[in-house]
């Protein structure tokens, strides 16, 4: 059990973690996620006694860290695999960790053989990949068999035979009665691993809740409608029978229509009723890495903008900058910068908005050019990208989502 | 924006992991307090998380002591290869160019001056080695982020600097004594003729324990230092300062009649002029031990300021 209490961490001016409050229970593993620089690894550090709160305080298991008779064996930390002396082989690094809290050798070389070690044993740990240096701390967290674990990014360098290991593991260790608490900046890996999430963002709590809540307030199912092209007046046909019946539409970039509240055959049955011609009709589902990205989009503190290259290009006709808020508006990058048309870099996609941000019947005119993205629909026709979402640091969306769509999502997730 | 894996999500289908089995059967007992902590809902085989009590470690948990954290650190010191090499280079500067020094000088150098001296010259190299080792010992886990697992390992930060001290003390005066020691002898056998003057019980103690004393004190002021400044490279500056500083600047100044006094007291207790005053190789000297007693104020105090930052500061 680890109790956070109004934890608040400044550093000079810069407030790192301001009044976080959570306790994080046995028998779960708790993910702890945040955009790079969110405050995870200070809070991490204030758990284990390595920094001083500003404000507030936290225990593990009732007490202070630091006032823990026996640390290694009631809290196993991993907090950073490289936060060894590389001059020494892996084995007399247990060997001294061990022997700090009077547990024996015959341990070291049990917890090398749980983490797969033993074969480099009596290697330098210098020489040892990312992977084997997070094994070597995951040994080390293990040593005193403790109650608390604590894992700061388990997964980082690791293959995927290690991460299926690692997500087995910290499940196996929770079903034990431990408390796991890891910290990740990956939805996708908690959405697997964790049974309960506490989210915080430049340093405050943003969600605290178990990770199924955080599917079904987050996470929504939509079908992809699309009339055939160039013929607006099918499009908006469709758009006002789905409407009537109850769904919610919102049209999309490439001039395909996003339905809500709907399920397929239904849709299908009153496209027929109205007359409209389908050339898409295909399910798709808002992941919960959008909803995370969403949830934590006004906090992320190191965001990448375009390369615009205008320093290399003296002379360059029609170079101006056109991107939105964020500096790139679907679409236009890849013209600017000259990838092939329609390529999309990873990560220049704006999060779609939520769907229940416009309440049923509003005015949205279906087909309008959308505001910042203008003759954007031929030029990304695989990018179902929306613009970004006006206000920054959404809360947490209403609870609107179906219950049933949350089901079907999370048998996908299996 | 933020990761690349949003291309990747805005498939119909998250790509998931394979398949994991189930760590453990068994069923699932849920009582009614663990509601909030629902089985994960991915992977095929939800486990029952929350139906089990807190764990507890079949082994008892006992207090930790000193004891451990020696035992740690002395793990720790012979287990890198800077301490092999510190230790190596010193003996072999004092015991190298003490034995040269005694196997190149005659007997009749020694009618004023006792046996022990050829020990000297290698310690005013040899004790740069100590220094370097005792800033390392600190600073290297510093400089690779050890000190965090250390720390995390044992929160009772002043037990771990203690241990430090305590171990790499006891190791650096146990190697000079012995270098030193064997240098004296050494020459003492080679040197035994006729008016060679047998070297009191004050000299030898002087020249072996005194000196070997010196240095690892000197060592020990080192690894102060380097806990105070957390950095390899500006401890060990901050210390050739130390040695240094008070060999040189007397110096300069002598030349001004109002300093001299400062002068002569600071090239006094020089580190250079302490150990010849160890070593005896003035009569105009003093024995020494104020100088070693000065040192072992300045590091006492130097010991005291790492504690109190040691506790206080975040790692």
């Amino acid at each position: 059990m680890i109790e956070a209490v109004g934890l608040t961490k400044r550093y000079g001016a810069k407030t790192a973690v301001y009044n976080l409050s959570f306790q994080v229970r046995p028998g779960a593993v708790t993910g702890f996620l945040g955009p790079n620089g969110s405050g995870k690894s200070t809070t991490m550090r204030m758990i284990l006694g390595l920094d001083e709160p500003t404000a507030g305080h936290v225990t593990v298991g009732g007490y202070p860290f630091r006032k823990l008779p026996n640390a290694p064996r009631q809290v196993g930390a991993l907090l950073d695999a490289k936060a060894v002396h590389g001059g020494r082989s892996a084995r007399q690094h247990l060997l001294c960790l061990a022997q700090l809290s009077g547990i024996p050798a015959r341990r070291v070389d049990e917890v090398l053989g749980v983490v797969g070690l033993q074969n480099v044993a009596r290697k330098r740990s210098k020489g040892f990949s990312l992977g084997m240096g997070q094994r070597l701390g995951i040994a080390a967290a293990l040593l005193g068999d403790p109650q608390v674990l604590l894992f700061d990014e388990p997964v980082n360098g690791l293959d995927p035979e290690g991460i299926l290991w690692v997500r087995n593991f910290m499940k196996q260790l929770a079903s034990e009665g431990r408390t796991v608490f890891v910290s990740s900046h990956l939805m996708s890996e908690m959405a697997l691993t964790a049974d309960h999430l506490i989210v915080i963002g430049r340093g405050q709590l943003l969600a605290d809740m178990s990770v199924k809540d955080f599917i079904s307030y987050n996470s929504a199912d939509f079908a992809r409608v699309r009339t055939p092209e160039g013929d607006p007046g099918q499009r908006e046909k469709l758009t006002a029978a789905l409407s009537e019946a109850g769904g919610q539409v919102l049209p999309e970039q490439d001039g395909a229509l996003r339905v809500t509240g709907l399920p397929l055959p239904r849709i299908s049955d009153l496209a027929h009723g109205a007359d409209v011609r389908l050339w898409e009709l295909s399910p798709h589902q808002a992941s919960l890495e959008e909803a995370y990205m969403r949830m934590t989009q006004g906090a992320v503190d190191y965001r990448s903008t375009v390369d615009e290259r205008a320093a290399l290009q003296q002379q360059m006709p029609g170079a101006v900058p056109q991107g939105g808020p964020y500096g790139h508006a679907p679409g236009a990058p890849a013209q600017q910068v000259g990838f092939p048309p329609g390529t999309m870099l990873p990560g220049y996609a704006e999060p779609p908005a939520p769907p229940q941000q416009h309440a049923p019947g509003a005015p949205y005119t279906p087909g309008a050019p959308m505001p910042s993205a203008p003759g954007a629909p031929s030029a990304a026709p695989a990018a179902p990208a929306m613009p970004p979402t006006a206000p920054p640091a959404q809360p947490p969306a209403a609870p609107s989502a179906p219950a049933d769509l949350t089901k079907s999502d999370t048998e996908d997730a299996r | 924006m933020t990761t690349p894996y949003q291309q990747q999500y805005q498939a119909p289908v998250p790509p998931q992991g394979p398949p994991q089995g189930p760590p453990q059967g068994g069923p699932p007992q849920m009582p009614p307090q663990a509601a909030p902590h629902q089985p994960v809902p991915s992977g095929p085989p939800s486990q029952p998380y929350a139906g089990v009590g807190p764990y507890t470690s079949p082994i008892p948990v006992r207090q930790t002591h000193l004891g451990n954290a020696l035992a740690s650190e002395w793990t720790k010191i012979k287990s890198v290869r800077s301490t092999i090499w510190t230790l190596g280079v010193m003996v072999a500067l004092v015991a190298g160019i003490g034995l040269l020094v005694a196997a190149s000088t005659s007997d009749s150098d020694y009618e004023t001056l006792p046996t022990t001296l050829p020990g000297f010259f290698g310690t005013l190299l040899g004790q740069l080695c100590i220094v370097t080792l005792g800033v390392l010992v600190i600073t290297s886990e510093y400089g690779t982020g050890m000190i965090r697992t250390t720390l995390t390992a044992s929160p009772q930060r002043s037990r771990v600097l203690t241990a430090k001290a305590l171990v790499f003390f006891t190791l650096s005066f146990t190697t000079t004594t012995l270098a030193l020691a064997l240098v004296a002898l050494a020459s003492a056998g080679m040197h035994s003729g006729p008016g060679v003057q047998e070297p009191s019980s004050d000299q030898l103690l002087g020249a072996t324990v005194g000196a070997g004393l010196y240095m690892s004190l000197l060592g020990l002021l080192s690894l102060a230092v380097g806990c105070m400044l957390r950095h390899s490279a500006g401890a060990i500056t901050a210390m050739l300062g130390v040695v240094l500083l008070p060999a040189i600047l007397p110096a300069f100044l002598m030349m001004s009649d109002s300093l001299r006094d400062l002068g002569e007291k600071m090239q006094e207790y020089s580190s250079p002029q302490a150990l010849a005053s160890l070593f005896r190789i003035d009569e105009s000297l003093n024995s020494g031990w104020p100088q070693l007693w000065a040192l072992a104020g300045v590091t006492a105090a130097a010991m005291i300021a790492a504690y109190v930052l040691l506790e206080k500061r975040d790692v």
